[in-house]
């Protein structure tokens, strides 16, 4: 009853005619901006979340790329290293047959000319010795007219002198 | 941070001393010192005034504060100062009508300002349409006005930088506590719709409240009037939104017995009331039962008057006054929960065939 009776026209007038406008009020120029401000700030944040969730991503991929990069740049260091020393090997191998078929060739050349030295040597001498011997012949043909038995001792003993050399 | 305890323990204290100052000398006729003094005190300043006093001096009869506006519409429109009524001691007359003022109500009386009264011992006489600035209204175009400034200059900030600033940093994390936790938490999706009457319904209970903590005799939440006002928007944005399904809910019953649609029928249009009923009532009571005990509390001091009791019952009454800071927060945060929940269950879909209420999960 003292409730009913509490009750009062102009206050509820007021205070509805307020709350009301207030709302309204409130709405545009207070909670709408202070809603949007929270509202992006928050999208804000998520986003920049988002973009460094994907930074890392992306980080990781590159460091992975990285690896893989050096590990084949390793593989091909190491191919091309197998490759040169290969190639060396090679290399000294043939300079090595090379040099025993030039040596070889070398000592058949030096054979050979000691062979024709030795020919003409010998033909020299041959020639020297028929010299040799028409110049002993002449002398035994000069003392024949002399001694005959001493000339054919002296004759057999030069010809012995010349078989042996 | 301990210094900062003890000061807000200090400041409690002060404000509760204040209080006390305030509302014990509130009293007009006669000092305050005995049960039917307190009773009057309480009951004076649990009613809405034409004056807005901060003290007075009740052996004396001396008021400290402002008369405030009176507005009449009574055979044309009647505006001067409540100080005419020199606090109910004298009758106004305008335009030949004749205008006592009694128990904080203005009444059309005879010369003399002769009151008639019923059994229940309330005026039989007319009254006028009374659209005074009383202290109630007073008081709520002071919150409109502050909550204006505040949350316009909070508004302003973020258009310098995104953060809050000032008042904001701590409102913010309230403002959006309502937002999570209330309208998105009860009204799902749709929340968006309804976030400008739940803020401003939190804030204004809330402002209110907290200023009836203050040692000005500020009881406006628990005015019986303003609850009904703030109910009644809530009933009407409940039944403005109400969809298809809401309405299906309250008048037909597809999976029930005709006879017991019959039966649940009143049961649900009665419904609709109840609920803004209830929040009218809970703010009422809640906010009324709080002064209602400081006030009895701090009465007992002048009652008892002696070295025991006064300690004693200020010390229960600063208890209460930190009890009803909370209060104020939960009142505030409860209407707006549940008028969120209200509005939740008229926006809500219901899928046909499903049984279960589908709960929003945000």
């Amino acid at each position: 009853m003292k409730l009913i009776h509490d009750f009062s026209f102009g206050l509820f007038f007021f205070q509805i005619a307020l709350i009301i406008v207030l709302i309204l009020i409130l709405k545009k120029y207070a909670w709408g901006p202070i809603l949007k401000a929270v509202e992006s700030r928050e999208e804000g944040i998520q986003n920049a979340l988002a973009s460094a969730e994907k930074a890392r991503e992306e980080m990781a991929n590159l460091k992975s790329d990285n690896e893989k990069l050096m590990q084949e740049a390793r593989e091909e260091r190491d191919k091309m290293i197998k490759e040169a020393r290969a190639i060396k090997e090679k290399m000294i191998a043939d300079a090595t047959t090379e040099a025993d078929v030039k040596a070889q060739a070398l000592i058949e050349k030096a054979k050979a000319a000691i062979q024709a030295e030795k020919q003409s040597a010998m033909a020299d001498i041959k020639t020297q010795l028929s010299e040799l011997s028409i110049e002993i012949a002449e002398k035994v043909i000069k003392k024949e007219l002399s001694q005959k038995n001493e000339q054919m001792q002296l004759v057999d003993e030069m010809l012995k002198e010349v078989e042996l050399n | 941070m301990r210094q900062k305890h003890i000061l807000s323990i200090l400041m409690a204290g002060l404000f509760t001393l204040m209080t006390a100052i305030s509302f014990g000398q509130e009293h007009a006729s006669g000092a305050v010192n005995t049960k039917e003094g307190v009773d009057e005190m309480i009951d004076h300043h649990l009613d809405d005034s034409h004056y807005f006093d901060f003290f007075a001096d009740g052996e004396e009869g001396k008021h400290y504060g402002f008369a405030l506006p009176i507005i009449l519409i009574d055979n044309g429109l009647h505006v001067f100062s409540a100080a005419e009524f020199d606090h109910g001691n004298q009758v106004v007359e305008r335009a030949g009508q004749h205008y006592a003022l009694y128990q904080s109500k203005i009444y059309k009386t005879d010369a003399e300002g002769t009151l008639h009264f019923d059994e229940d011992g309330f005026p039989t006489n007319a009254k006028p349409w009374d659209f005074s600035i009383t202290k109630n209204v007073f008081v709520i175009f002071l919150v409109a006005l502050l909550m204006l400034l505040v949350f316009g200059g909070m508004a302003k900030t973020y258009k310098k930088q995104p953060l809050p600033r000032k008042f904001g940093r701590f409102l913010e994390p309230v403002i959006v506590f309502v937002r999570d936790d209330i309208a998105r938490e009860m009204i799902g999706p749709k929340y968006k719709k309804y976030m400008s009457f739940l803020l401003t319904v939190f804030f204004f209970i809330l402002f209110l409240n907290l200023l009836g903590m203050l040692p000005f005799g500020v009881n406006v939440t628990g005015n019986i009037t303003i609850t009904f006002a703030l109910a009644l928007v809530t009933f009407f944005i409940v039944q403005f939104s109400g969809n298809k399904d809401y309405w299906k809910h309250v008048f037909w019953f597809p999976d029930v017995h005709p006879i017991v649609k019959i039966i649940l029928i009143p049961i649900e249009i009665l419904g609709l009331f109840t609920k803004p009923f209830a929040l009218m009532i809970r703010l009422f009571a809640n906010m009324t039962a709080g002064h209602v005990i400081i006030m009895s509390l701090l009465g007992l001091i002048v009652i008892f008057q002696n070295w025991i009791a006064g300690p004693a019952f200020f010390g229960f009454s600063l208890f209460m006054m930190l009890i009803e800071i909370l209060v104020a927060f939960l009142q505030a945060y409860i209407f707006t929960l549940l008028s969120a929940l209200y509005i939740s269950s008229a926006v809500e879909e219901h899928h046909p065939g499903s049984e279960e209420e589908e709960i929003p999960i945000v």
